[in-house]
């Protein structure tokens, strides 16, 4: 499983593991029914305490992102994987609506201006994107 | 869970020098302990105190429920321990050492030692003397934990060595704690190996305990905020909470302690709001609690 720890980032070791988790559950990265790395070999990689490790993946079980199995291991949650991938996704998108949100009203944005900022984006982002791929999304 | 180490008012002193001032520390079992402070604050005294190599002025030190001075042969057989000097016999052979060591130590487990030999490539038949700083370090790693030790203390075991050593003593601090119950106490001036690899950490300045508690609550109540003002200052005026200021005119970067709320309604009051906040990491935190211009040591 490829997670990176950034230090600098301020965010707590276990919640990094975390959101990357979900964030490879949400992009189908990750499979439904997929076994997570035992603790000690996720720590070995990472360089973090076993503890660490028991705390993101206690986390990710309260979420229902995965499940442990008794005697065995962690698995990616089966509860209908499109139904987990959908709320992921919408649970990252709104962290960023958020964030963005507050930079508007930081630098004096109205939400109208913002709207109209989004739309202007996507309609130039959409221009610079070859067309056999701008047409899958209509 | 249960306290492996309990030291209580724990003081030390080397002629007029206090070296430590009435110290609490404990360790608990499971969890990796690191002891970060500047070089002479104290990590070095307290840890030879838990091996019964140094005698309390005053207070009391418990390891496993047992006074390391007075009951030295019980404490060392279930502690391993890799000193900063890492002090072998220069003569002995690898092989020889690890016979010799084997003797004191009823739970020595021979075949681990050799394992974690062939792991870090080093010829048994090599002399001590001959052997490299990393060597040295490996070595002194493999006497520390092939008795299976209850408690592993390593004092500053990253200290000189290269990035791959340093990876293998991280490796042995993990596989200690995944065997049940086993518990890490490591001092360590590079405090981001200390924040990846403790679950608890322990600040000591001029023999005192500055900060201690869980890595995550230690950095979760320590902030690094940016402050805008509505008006040009030419100082910080004092805000509750903030340990350092830097910064200038109208935006001032800060370290504080305690909510983000308490310094938003500090900041409030003299005109100023908050545009960014985050969590400090523990080098910030040291930095602001033990550094040049940070405001006097407090236990916290």
């Amino acid at each position: 499983m490829d997670i990176k720890i950034n230090l600098a980032d301020g965010v707590p070791l276990y919640r990094q593991i975390v959101n990357q988790v979900r964030y490879m559950v949400a992009s189908g990265v990750l499979e439904a029914g997929e076994e997570l790395p035992p603790i000690r070999t996720l720590a070995l990689q990472l360089k973090v305490t076993p503890n660490t490790i028991v705390k993101a993946y206690g986390e990710l079980e309260a979420a229902g992102v995965v499940r442990k199995r008794h005697g065995s291991g962690t698995f990616v949650s089966d509860a209908g994987p499109s139904r987990l991938a959908t709320r992921e996704r919408r649970r990252i998108i709104e962290e960023r609506i958020d964030a963005l949100l507050a930079e508007a009203r930081h630098l004096g944005i109205s939400l109208d201006e913002l709207f109209k900022s989004i739309q202007r984006r996507h309609a130039l982002l959409a221009e610079n994107t070859p067309a056999d791929k701008a047409s899958g999304e209509e | 869970m249960t306290n492996v180490v309990e030291v209580q008012g724990l003081s030390r002193q080397f002629g007029t020098t206090k070296a430590l001032d009435a110290v609490d520390f404990r360790a608990t079992e499971g969890l990796v302990h690191g002891l970060v402070g500047v070089n002479g604050a104290g990590k070095t005294t307290l840890i030879k105190h838990l091996l019964g190599l140094l005698r309390p002025t005053s207070g009391t030190v418990r390891v496993l429920g047992l006074d390391p001075v007075r009951d030295p042969v019980n404490v060392l057989r279930r502690v391993g321990y890799l000193s900063e000097q890492r002090e072998m016999p220069e003569w002995m052979r690898i092989d020889e050492l690890l016979r010799y060591t084997q003797a004191y130590y009823p739970s020595w487990d021979m075949r681990y030692a050799r394992e974690l030999l062939d792991t870090f490539g080093l010829d048994a038949k090599k002399k001590v003397g001959g052997l490299s700083q990393g060597m040295r370090a490996q070595t002194g790693l493999v006497l520390a934990v092939a008795h299976r030790p209850q408690v592993l203390i390593l004092d500053e075991p990253s200290s000189g060595l290269d990035a791959v050593v340093r990876q293998d003593i991280l490796d042995a601090i993990v596989r200690t704690v995944a065997d049940e119950g086993r518990t890490v106490i490591f001092s360590s001036h590079l405090l981001d190996e200390v924040e990846r690899m403790s679950d608890r950490v322990t600040m000591i300045h001029q023999g005192k305990i500055a900060l201690d508690g869980m890595r995550d609550d230690v950095c979760g109540a320590h902030h690094v905020t940016q402050l805008r003002f509505a008006e040009r200052l030419d100082r910080l005026p004092p805000l509750d909470g903030v340990l350092t200021a830097s910064g200038g005119a109208r935006s001032w970067s800060v370290v504080h302690a305690g909510p983000v709320e308490r310094l938003r309604d500090a900041a409030g009051s003299v005109g100023g709001e908050i545009s960014e906040s985050r969590n400090a990491t523990l080098e910030e935190i040291f930095v602001a609690r033990v550094g040049r211009g940070a405001p006097r040591a407090e236990a916290a």
